[in-house]
């Protein structure tokens, strides 16, 4: 797929963060499909206000639909996904793991990514992590035009470097500088707990911080 | 409009010696920030459950039982009760209890709270985080509408025509439920009835009124007679005599209270141009001058239509001086000015 030609968005999730998500992709001019684990007809009306221009679908035809998926549900309900319907598929993983909220998860407790334990979910789907670092009003409220001094970077990791090509000029539309940080095992360095999860950074910072962390993972792999 | 103040009771630090009060002291000094509050005209004031040392209001209603006798107008609630993880027939017979002594001044807030230190505390799971929310909110609505009760559910033993007393003077007392912008637990206050606690402490306040117009509407489609149908909103702020002041001292306390949250939620500090953002303009840090706030209250009133705002004031260990001195001005200054923009406050 090349990067022009991706025109539908399929959101999972219609909480803070595909809210948000939709409302931006709906100002870049996608056509934007939303479905949660509820009939469409229960979710329409509250898009109607929440995500102007954004359609409620069931999560089978939104997906089929999409050029690019965004799973912005809750974590912990990931096993209600479908990995047959994935196949293939561009998926954003937008989710973090927060055992105060989700519960203790052991597949969690036990990777520092949970993007890797996502991706063998979803083994046939070219998963790639972003958005997840940047709180949900920051992306409603600071997406800039391409150039602006105050444009923020917004870290993307995946195993398919065309699935990531294809999501960094979806990020880039969306008002964001995208910065790639590599395969999905280097999500790790923008999860919860580094100093890029929550911190408003612009290109260049994303991508030192990320160099720094990159060679402090070789480092520590070469001493093992 | 109706103006207020919330806190989780913090602990604080002795500016001259920079030691740290006890959780003795805090639970005080709270009652104080109470007293002062009603003194100065306040319409509200909130106690948010929280069962850290830093934040040790783990026992509201009995802060709250305290204010009672001692003050005469001020409405007295919870900002948030966390619901989940406690009995809703124990929660009822407190702020009932509360309702009786201070003359039908109580209020509840329920919600999940951003905290889960009580969830270990009282043995309850993370695992049941959406489904103990939901039976207990239910439970609490049930006994809010009956004195005698034929209930069952998942995580208490079932009440078979049990007894709930004391009853409030008005028949029932006010339950709003709270939320961080999910737009899916708007909907749900709507459809319960219920009025809607905006809790906002970060980007740009506006972003709310969208969610208010959703819970409006669906308030208008449920229907509901008699329903009340309003909006609060909590929000981070702090008045000072002299605005520029009052943003640099406020800045390194809640720079404190964000460090120590964030180290232990993982996520980067803030620096001081994120919080200019948010204290100035429509940020919802609410930070400067009693005039300065009264505009950015109103300003916002008119995006979002609410009646009530309320303020968390008390952030990393502020001192207790010149937490008094902001309920003061908020009390003596902001409340007159933003009644005089939008009109003084019907009696709810």
């Amino acid at each position: 797929m090349r990067n022009d030609d991706v025109k539908t968005i399929g959101i999972l999730g219609a909480g803070r963060v595909g809210t948000a998500l939709a409302r931006r992709a709906v100002a870049a001019g996608f056509d934007v499909r939303i479905a949660t684990s509820k009939p469409a007809a229960d979710i329409a009306f509250l898009l109607e206000i929440m995500t102007p221009g954004a359609k409620a679908d069931q999560a089978e035809t939104a997906i089929s639909a999409a050029d690019i998926i965004i799973l912005a549900l809750p974590l912990s309900k990931y096993r209600a996904l479908r990995p047959e319907l994935f196949a293939g598929k561009i998926v954003i993983d937008a989710m973090n793991y927060w055992a105060p909220t989700d519960g203790i998860l052991p597949e969690f407790e036990a990777t520092s990514s949970s993007s890797e334990v996502i991706q063998a979910y979803l083994p046939d789907a070219r998963l790639v992590r972003s958005f997840n670092h940047m709180g949900y009003h920051e992306i409603d409220e600071e997406a800039r035009s391409p150039g602006d001094p105050d444009r923020r970077a917004l870290a993307l990791a995946g195993n398919d470097p065309q699935a990531r090509r294809v999501v960094a000029d979806f990020v880039d539309r969306l008002g964001f500088d995208p910065v790639d940080a590599g395969t999905l095992a280097a999500s790790r360095n923008f999860a919860g707990g580094t100093p890029i999860f929550g911190a408003k950074l612009g290109r260049s910072e994303m991508q030192s911080l990320l160099e720094g962390k990159a060679r402090a993972l070789s480092t520590a792999g070469s001493d093992a | 409009m109706e103006i207020g103040v919330y806190s989780f009771g913090d602990v604080q630090r002795d500016p001259a010696t920079g030691k740290l009060g006890s959780t003795a002291q805090a639970t005080r000094n709270l009652l104080e920030a109470i007293q002062l509050a009603d003194q100065v005209g306040l319409d509200y004031f909130g106690i948010g459950e929280h069962h850290t040392y830093e934040m040790p209001a783990s026992a509201a209603t009995v802060v709250l039982g305290a204010a009672a006798s001692m003050t005469k107008n001020i409405k007295l609630g919870s900002a948030v009760t966390v619901l989940s993880t406690d009995d809703p027939v124990r929660v009822y017979q407190q702020f009932a209890t509360l309702d009786a002594l201070s003359n039908g001044r109580a209020e509840i807030t329920a919600g999940r709270g951003s905290s889960t230190e009580s969830f270990p505390l009282f043995g309850h799971s993370l695992n049941d985080y959406d489904e103990l929310f939901a039976e207990k909110l239910d439970l609490l609505l049930e006994v809010n509408e009956k004195e005698s009760i034929t209930w069952s559910g998942k995580f208490r033993p079932a009440l078979n025509d049990a007894l709930i007393v004391p009853r409030p003077d008005a028949g029932s007392l006010p339950i709003w439920l709270a939320t961080g912008g999910n737009p899916h637990s708007s909907v749900r206050a709507a459809l319960l009835g219920l009025p809607v606690a905006y809790a906002i402490i970060g980007g740009q306040a506006a972003r709310f009124a969208p969610l208010a117009d959703l819970y409006r509407r669906a308030a208008e489609q449920a229907a509901i007679p008699g329903a009340p149908v309003k909006i609060s909103i909590a929000s981070p702020g702090f008045i000072g005599d002299d605005a520029a002041k009052a943003k640099d001292l406020w800045w390194t306390h809640w720079h404190a209270a964000m460090s120590s949250l964030g180290a232990i939620r993982g996520f980067a500090a803030p620096q001081r141009p994120h919080f200019d953002q948010d204290a100035n303009g429509g940020g919802a840090l609410f930070v400067g001058s009693a005039i300065e706030i009264a505009e950015r209250v109103v300003n916002l009133h008119r995006s979002v239509g609410h009646m009530r705002q309320f303020f968390q004031m008390d952030l990393g260990q502020l001192p207790q001086k010149d937490f008094l001195r902001s309920i003061e001005l908020l009390g003596t200054q902001v409340k007159p000015l933003v009644d005089a923009e939008l009109g003084i406050a019907k009696p709810q």
